[in-house]
């Protein structure tokens, strides 16, 4: 059984094109200099459609985060972490906090983006704990 | 603008068997709760000319209130399948009483079943109930569904200090009043300790803290005011109501501790022409215990990131000042999916017209807000209901 992977369409791409390249990335608006994440095809502050992407520094901060007991699947083992991240650029990313004990995780901790290989084309971007 | 308070009635309720419930199938089942709704309302199925249902996970159908319908034969000029997830069951109630408001039907059926229990694997149900997470920047990571609820419940104790005891109350005192009805599905008394000792599933969520899976439907019929005083149940009012919808998946939630429960209650209150105060009972969505703190909270029955101690005083139990799900809620009664909170609809039918066993019955019992919420704490719809229009 295989992880879930995201099935990545036109929008997305450069996000996923970054994560091959190690480098996280947000959608901005030209327009308005708005970050989005997920990728959208406009902007949801000024409704611009002139959209590119930056580079984040992959630095941000726990928003909140659970320790799964029980896997979603087989292809998951269990524990592992699920964690809201705030990218300190702005946008907020679901993502996994790796190479931790969940026990001493607390919101508001500071962490840093890594990438996992999943398959021959996607990498994941997880996070680890400062 | 005009308004939907006090316009329609429910004269009809009914729930099936639930729990785990073999050899009969959704589709059947959900006929079943609407069969049972018009005996109790004393009502011809060719009297009825409208229809919502929600689809289910189990025997997926495309066009589910067709072929409800169809099944019944009876022939609606009102037909439509909904499906917001738990909210489902009371944003239905609004466009129901929208729909009678302005005469696109008479006499609506409201009718929902599923057996997530004996129709689906573990798995399959799992796996079905957590794509609801965004296909590609949240389904990887492997999030269940308590696992997104879990991510509310740590926010808001990081935030506000709620314990694993506060969310533990809400368990218990589910548990309490569904030991106290013969149909729900879980009803041997449970301990505060009982819940933080049973198996972690998601931190800080517990077994105990989860809801139930189960197979069981339910099914309500409205009708205009006017018309509900010919029927044989005494008539229960909405008197308010409002919805709230804030995102769908829970990365791009606004804020992870408050919810849009604060607009569709005000929305509702402000219908209704009542406050929190006015309630002597509630029916708050309690797929997980920390949703029924947020609700608490977001609802104006205790103050912001007072749900815990709130919880925990015992006002929530049956004899506090504000009982909640007297059913036992989807924590113990039952929790087949979107029609989760029809129970909690019906139960408070029950409980407003008086007719609900003593032990359980909320002593004169006039008002009650019932809500419920869809996807992860995303849409939101507060009913306010009575049994009087004053």
């Amino acid at each position: 059984m295989e992880k879930i992977l995201p099935p990545i369409n036109a929008i997305s791409q450069p996000y996923w094109d970054g994560c091959r390249q190690g480098v996280l990335r947000v959608q901005r608006c030209i327009t308005c200099d708005h970050l989005q994440l997920y990728p959208r095809i406009f902007c949801t502050q000024c409704t611009g459609e002139d959209l590119d992407w930056i580079d984040v520094s992959g630095k941000g901060t726990i928003a909140s985060y659970t320790v799964v007991t029980r896997a979603i699947s087989k292809a998951y083992s269990a524990p592992y972490v699920v964690s809201l991240i705030d990218l300190d650029e702005g946008p907020r990313m679901m993502s996994s906090i790796v190479h931790c004990d969940g026990t001493r995780l607390e919101v508001g901790m500071s962490v840093e983006v890594a990438f996992e290989s999943w398959s021959e084309t996607i990498m994941m971007p997880v996070f680890k704990v400062l | 603008m005009t308004t939907l308070r006090g316009k329609v009635a429910i004269i009809g309720a009914a729930d099936t068997e639930v729990g785990i419930v073999p050899n009969i199938g959704a589709t059947d089942l959900c006929v079943r709760a609407a069969l049972s709704a018009m005996r109790d309302a004393g009502i011809n199925k060719d009297q009825i000319d409208g229809l919502i249902t929600c689809d289910s996970m189990a025997e997926p159908i495309m066009y589910h209130a067709e072929a409800i319908a169809e099944y019944l034969q009876i022939f609606p000029r009102y037909c439509m399948s909904v499906g917001t997830g738990g909210g489902t069951t009371f944003s239905i109630m609004h466009h129901a009483a929208s729909a009678i408001a302005t005469g696109m039907a008479d006499t609506i059926l409201i009718a929902m079943a599923d057996s997530l229990r004996s129709g689906l694997t573990r798995e399959q149900a799992m796996l079905m109930q957590s794509s609801t997470g965004h296909p590609q920047f949240e389904q990887p990571y492997g999030p269940s569904v308590p696992a997104y609820y879990a991510l509310i419940g740590q926010a808001h104790a990081a935030k506000y200090g709620t314990t694993a005891e506060h969310l533990a109350s809400v368990a218990v005192a589910c548990r309490k009043h569904a030991a106290l009805n013969p149909t729900a599905q879980m009803r041997d008394p449970i301990t505060i300790e009982d819940v933080i000792t049973s198996r972690m599933i998601a931190d800080p969520l517990h077994l105990l803290d989860c809801s139930l899976v189960s197979d069981g439907g339910s099914a309500v019929i409205l009708t205009s005011a006017e018309r509900a005083k010919d029927f044989a149940q005494r008539p229960v009012y909405m008197l308010g109501v409002g919805e709230g919808h804030s995102h769908e998946h829970i990365s791009q939630a606004q804020s992870l501790t408050t919810s849009a429960a604060l607009e569709s209650g005000q929305r509702a209150y402000q219908m209704a022409g009542l406050t929190a105060a006015d309630m002597d009972f509630a029916q708050l969505y309690d797929c997980f215990t920390p949703t029924v703190i947020v609700e608490l909270e977001d609802l104006g029955f205790c103050a912001k990131g007072e749900g815990g101690p709130f919880a925990a005083s015992g006002a929530i139990e049956l004899g506090g000042s504000l009982p909640i799900n007297t059913h036992g809620g989807m924590l113990s009664h039952c929790h087949p999916g979107n029609p989760g909170s029809m129970f909690a609809l019906t139960e408070s039918v029950f409980q407003l017209r008086g007719s609900v066993a003593p032990e359980r019955q909320v002593k004169g019992a006039e008002v009650a807000m019932v809500h419920a919420q869809g996807g992860i704490m995303s849409s939101h719809t507060s009913l306010i209901l009575g049994n009087e229009v004053n």
